[in-house]
């Protein structure tokens, strides 16, 4: 009886992510003495946009089991943002190659990510370490160090917004309603879930366990490769740094947002709650006019918080 | 000598033989390279990453990784560019109450049975909140007795070498060699059979850290003396290199195999690495993809040599 | 060596007075008197969880009895937690746990730093090799073994020995008590010998070993002393005197025999599997469209390692293994190998049929639904909602849950881990019923099973032995004796 309730009430971590940035929202209207709060939102959805398209990635990989984890995101990003703006070349009518060849960059990072992990047994994290160090070399000659400006269009598309609401945001939320429903309702998200939970009985009851493995690097790579693309039209054009803070913002975001770390459980709402979150924490603090250095600090005090308190989830119960 | 004998030794040799070929590839190409002022110049970098690079051996030991490395470092730096110059006192409290954070966070892994990854990461940022509160922008300065430390010339060979020689001879002693070092091995090895013994794993966790923590401080400190000005972003990149001077030193990420003269090998090689291609005239674009492509080399022997010995008798 | 007085020998070395130990509901060990004497040797012996390794866990310290006395060089205690594992060893108590529990990475003399706490300080690793050297020399004479070698680099044999070794240094205090517990199961003959020989001169010094094995013939060379369990309790007890492996076989043995049902075969003559024989002295394997084919011996033995292998054939070519089926295997180790802890009764079950009930891509729902309810209907699986974790069910119906997932699936192969394990008498009748009757439609099954009664829903039983299959018996043939005989035969 006990673990039923527990599962029902548990059933939605994510729950508490929203709360979360709604507290942190309801926070900063107050201290702007109620002004602006529609800005606000508007912001955090265009640029939590870019964190859950990301993370939704990450999200796989960590739900792939222990030990798993993406770190070749942002040299990613860094790639694939200027694989894009050089195909476009400030053509609009080269936009759609431009971003079928950042997602292909992405993907291509992807499989090799797998390729490593499978050919050098080595762990996720080292794999995707050394892919990550090449690619940020690969990244840098192709872009040769210039920036080059996205098409017009392609500029104007990003930064659309119709009522407030960012386009961005739009797509951001197809690309984690198509996740959610990979995960609930194809071989392919069951095996995800299968295989973190046990990869020894995932392959016992039939589960293609390295199919599983190659795919889901190949996705998170795919979706980093399309958020690159979009960062640079978005803030006009490629720039190396532009993916440095999401290494670490994606595994928080896909921590807090109660994926489990140890596998098996994905939570696709819960990445958009927690992204909103860490935008509005930092939106809160600043209108609380917190000092930057105290602001990251609280951050990570959050994060250890949410972990702790989450607490040590045994992989075998 | 059975070839898996061989084998065996032949990994062991790994580290030594990758950094013995990059030096001979640089001193080929620039044979003014080889002398005091030449290698010094070459390596001085390396001492700080060889302090990190431990600190990451000693957490990776007990299968735990260190997400936070790179910022504590940074931390470390900024402290010794402001507050241990302008108070000295208040400086050297700022330095001991990190290290004691850093055992309370080993403290609460164990406790909770957190993954290490996770909880490092949101360390990671504590740390770097931090910094940027002590030092927000770029700036401060060494101490002076820092600063001429670093700067010293000692007879024979570089600083830099004197120093990764002896922290080599102490790391090998102290967890390789030494009864302490066994347990922390052991209880990376079969943390069980560890517990079973009557050991505590909390107790060896909380050390654990704690020892990160000190050889952090060095590196940061040693960082401060080669750079003589303060960052909190300014070693960033040490989270993702230890961990790959670590594994390029021959360790595995579970298992207690972890190899001090070895890591201190990678730290070396990765330096060195950068250096590497200036010396080459490649574009210095490069220089964060051959530490990758070393790295992928040197695992894709490890993976060959490690298949060679399932096959041999 | 001189002999020890008669009267010091009977002195207790260790006494346990109504020990028992449940884990939850489950009963492992009903209250039961146990003692070794000064220079004694006990041998233990009964089948798979009949209570062994709980019984040695608690005279270890590892586990808290739950009930009882335990009275030990001066600690007594009543199930609390003042005698641990720390306590026990500084009474003098060692173990040899089943699972090899050395630390891989570390060398032969290192592994005596673990277990010794007081190893320390300058020239410890001389001292520690010095005390693992001569352990090894005492016990196993041309042992080949060197101190610096790294244990998880020595074959499992070495490791074994390298263990019980271990077991026997000494630090601080004497060893008063050393519990073995299959110490032999990787050692050859010979070394076994070894072992059995230094049993009985560490006995002469008034010291106390217990010996846990499968291996009968060396349970009556080293023991003073046989208790043999059963169901939790012990059964019988006997001075080696006198005692025949016959005796301790038949004390062991079995549940009374019952009127059987007869099966009728449905087996046919298209074989659906074939293994070829995995080495000298070895049987091949087959199975028919329409039989039950039982997998008997003792645990760990062979059999799962045989299913696995079947069932990764069909994933990889493997040139021992002809396949001509589907395969689904149904786990016997629920934890380990067969449960989704994270999931619902319903996924649990569909996660085998899952490619086939696919449309356009999509797990078709409302199939998978009436599937799982069908299933419930078929197994009586109790539950008020599929939705429900597998964690709210009890192991009988969690097994149930597995029974689905591979009887649901179109497979035509049926691999069977020992799926009874801690599955109620109810349940199995059900169970029964149901692979006859699917074996009736064209199925086949590969059945290992630990329990002699199953077997006799088999057509044909493959008896394994040390990793091999030595002997093949029709279900004419069968008898419980056959399958013991065969069980125990020992290769020397």
């Amino acid at each position: 009886m006990m673990a039923i309730l527990k599962a029902r009430l548990g059933g939605a971590p994510w729950l508490w992510s929203f709360l979360g940035a709604a507290a942190a929202w309801g926070a900063t209207l107050i201290a702007a003495h109620g002004q602006g709060g529609g800005q606000i939102l508007t912001a955090a959805f265009t640029f939590s946009a870019f964190t859950v398209l990301v993370s939704l990635g990450q999200m796989l990989v960590i739900t792939t089991g222990p030990g798993n984890v993406d770190l070749s995101i942002p040299s990613v990003i860094a790639l694939s943002g200027a694989v894009a703006m050089l195909t476009m070349n400030e053509r609009p009518e080269m936009m759609l190659p431009g971003l079928v060849a950042a997602i292909a960059a992405g993907a291509a990072v992807g499989i090799a990510n797998y390729g490593l992990i499978r050919l050098l047994r080595i762990p996720p994290i080292i794999a995707t370490l050394s892919s990550s160090l090449v690619v940020t070399s690969i990244a840098i000659t192709v872009g040769r160090g210039l920036t080059v400006k996205p098409p017009q269009l392609f500029a104007d598309l990003v930064s659309f917004r119709f009522a407030g609401i960012p386009l961005l945001a739009v797509v951001a939320l197809a690309a984690a309603v198509v996740v959610a429903l990979t995960l609930e309702r194809t071989v392919y998200g069951r095996s995800v879930s299968a295989i973190g939970q046990s990869r020894r009985v995932a392959q016992l009851a039939g589960l293609s366990v390295e199919r599983t493995r190659l795919l889901t690097y190949l996705i998170s790579g795919a979706l980093a490769g399309l958020t690159g693309a979009l960062i640079a039209g978005f803030s006009g054009g490629n720039a190396l740094d532009q993916g440095q803070e999401y290494l670490l913002l994606t595994i928080a975001v896909v921590v807090i947002g109660g994926t489990a770390v140890s596998g098996g459980r994905a939570s696709v709402p819960g990445v958009w709650g927690a992204a909103l979150f860490m935008f509005l924490i930092v939106t809160m603090l600043n209108a609380a006019g917190t000092a930057p250095g105290l602001r990251t600090l609280l951050t990570g005090l959050i994060i250890i918080a949410v972990i702790a308190i989450g607490g040590g989830e045994k992989l075998r119960p | 000598m059975t070839s898996r004998r061989l084998l065996v030794l032949a990994e062991r040799l790994l580290p030594a033989l990758t950094l013995a070929l990059l030096l001979a590839a640089i001193f080929h190409q620039q044979p003014r390279a080889m002398s005091y002022f030449g290698l010094n110049l070459l390596l001085n970098l390396a001492v700080p990453i060889v302090f990190a690079t431990l600190a990451q051996m000693v957490v990776i030991a007990v299968n735990d990784l260190d997400l936070s490395i790179g910022a504590y470092v940074s931390l470390v730096a900024c402290i010794g560019a402001t507050l241990l110059v302008q108070t000295p006192w208040l400086g050297v409290l700022a330095l001991l109450g990190a290290v004691v954070l850093y055992a309370a966070v080993g403290a609460l892994i164990a406790w909770r049975g957190l993954p290490s990854i996770v909880v490092t990461l949101g360390l990671s940022f504590v740390w770097l909140g931090l910094a940027v509160t002590v030092l927000p922008t770029p700036g401060g300065h060494a101490p002076a007795w820092l600063a001429t430390t670093m700067g010293w010339k000692p007879p024979l060979a570089p600083l830099a070498l004197w120093i990764a020689a002896v922290v080599s001879l102490v790391g090998w002693f102290a967890v390789t060699r030494s009864s302490l070092g066994v347990v922390l091995r052991g209880a990376g090895g079969n943390a069980r059979s560890v517990a079973r013994a009557g050991w505590s794993l909390m107790a060896i966790r909380v050390a654990v850290y704690a020892t990160a923590g000190i050889l952090g401080l060095l590196s940061g400190l040693s960082l401060l003396g080669l750079t003589t000005s303060g960052d909190a972003n300014i070693a960033s990149r040490y989270t993702l290199i230890s961990i790959a001077s670590v594994i390029l030193g021959g360790a595995s990420f579970v298992g207690g195999r972890v190899f001090p003269v070895g890591a201190v090998l990678g730290a070396m090689t990765l330096t060195l690495a950068a250096s590497f291609l200036t010396f080459m005239r490649i574009s210095p674009d490069w220089q964060v993809g051959a530490q990758g492509l070393i790295l992928i080399a040197v695992l894709a022997i490890r993976a060959v040599l490690a298949r060679g010995k399932e096959a041999a008798p | 060596m001189p002999a020890l007085p008669d009267a010091a020998r009977r002195e207790p070395l260790v006494t346990l007075t109504g020990v028992s130990k449940s884990f939850g509901a489950v009963q492992a060990l009903r209250p039961v008197d146990f003692k070794v004497a000064v220079g004694e040797c006990v041998g233990l012996v009964g089948h798979n969880g009949a209570g062994k390794s709980t019984l040695m866990n608690v005279v270890a310290g590892v586990l808290q009895a739950s009930g009882g006395t335990l009275s030990l060089g001066g600690h007594r205690t009543l199930g609390g937690p003042a005698y641990d594992i720390r306590a026990a060893h500084e009474a003098g108590v060692r173990c040899v746990f089943q699972e090899l529990s050395l630390c891989p990475n570390l060398t032969v003399a290192e592994q005596a730093r673990i277990a010794h706490p007081s190893l320390h300080g300058f020239g410890w690793r001389r001292k520690a090799a010095a005390m693992m050297g001569q352990a090894l020399d005492a016990i196993f004479p041309g042992h080949g073994i060197a101190m610096d070698d790294t244990v998880g680099r020595l074959t499992i044999g070495r490791r074994q020995m390298v263990e019980i070794a271990r077991a026997f240094t000494e630090s601080t205090g004497p060893a008063q008590l050393v519990i073995l517990d299959e110490p032999t199961s990787s050692l050859d003959a010979e070394v076994a010998e070894q072992l059995v020989a230094h049993i009985r001169r560490f006995v002469e010094l008034g010291r106390g070993v217990i010996l846990i094995s499968h291996k009968i013939n060396e349970i009556l060379a080293a023991s003073d002393r046989v208790v043999v369990m059963r169901d939790g309790g012990i059964v019988a007890e006997r001075l080696r005197q006198g005692t025949t492996r016959e005796d301790l076989v038949g004390a062991m043995g079995h549940v009374a025999e019952r009127a059987r049902a007869v099966r009728i075969s449905s087996a046919t003559a298209d074989q659906v599997v074939a293994m070829a024989s995995g080495g000298p002295g070895s049987l091949g394997l087959t199975a028919a469209r329409g039989e039950i084919v039982g997998l008997a011996g003792l645990a760990g033995h062979g059999q799962t390692e045989a299913l696995l292998r079947i069932q990764q054939a069909a994933a990889r070519r493997d040139r021992a293994v002809t396949l001509r089926a589907t395969v689904a295997l149904v786990a016997g180790d629920r934890t380990a190998d067969g449960i989704f802890p994270l999931w619902s009764i319903e996924r649990n079950m569909s996660a085998r049929w899952l490619p086939h009930m696919t449309r356009h891509g999509l797990i078709d729902r409302a199939i998978e639904r009436s599937e799982a309810a069908r299933w419930r209907e078929r197994l009586a699986l109790r539950t008020p909602d599929l939705r429900d974790p597998i964690l709210s069910l009890s192991g009988g119906n969690q097994q149930k849950a597995l029974f689905a997932r591979a009887l649901g699936s179109p497979a035509q192969l049926i691999l069977m881990d020992d799926p009874m394990r801690g599955v109620d008498i109810g349940t199995k009748q059900d169970v029964y019923a149901m692979i006859a009757d699917e074996a009736g439609h064209g199925r086949s099954f590969l059945w290992y099973t630990t329990e002699v009664d199953e077997l006799f829903h088999c057509d044909r039983v493959y008896v394994f032995n040390a990793g091999r299959i030595v002997a093949e018996i029709a279900a004419a043939d069968l008898s419980e004796d056959a399958v013991v005989r065969a069980s125990f035969q020992e290769h020397a």
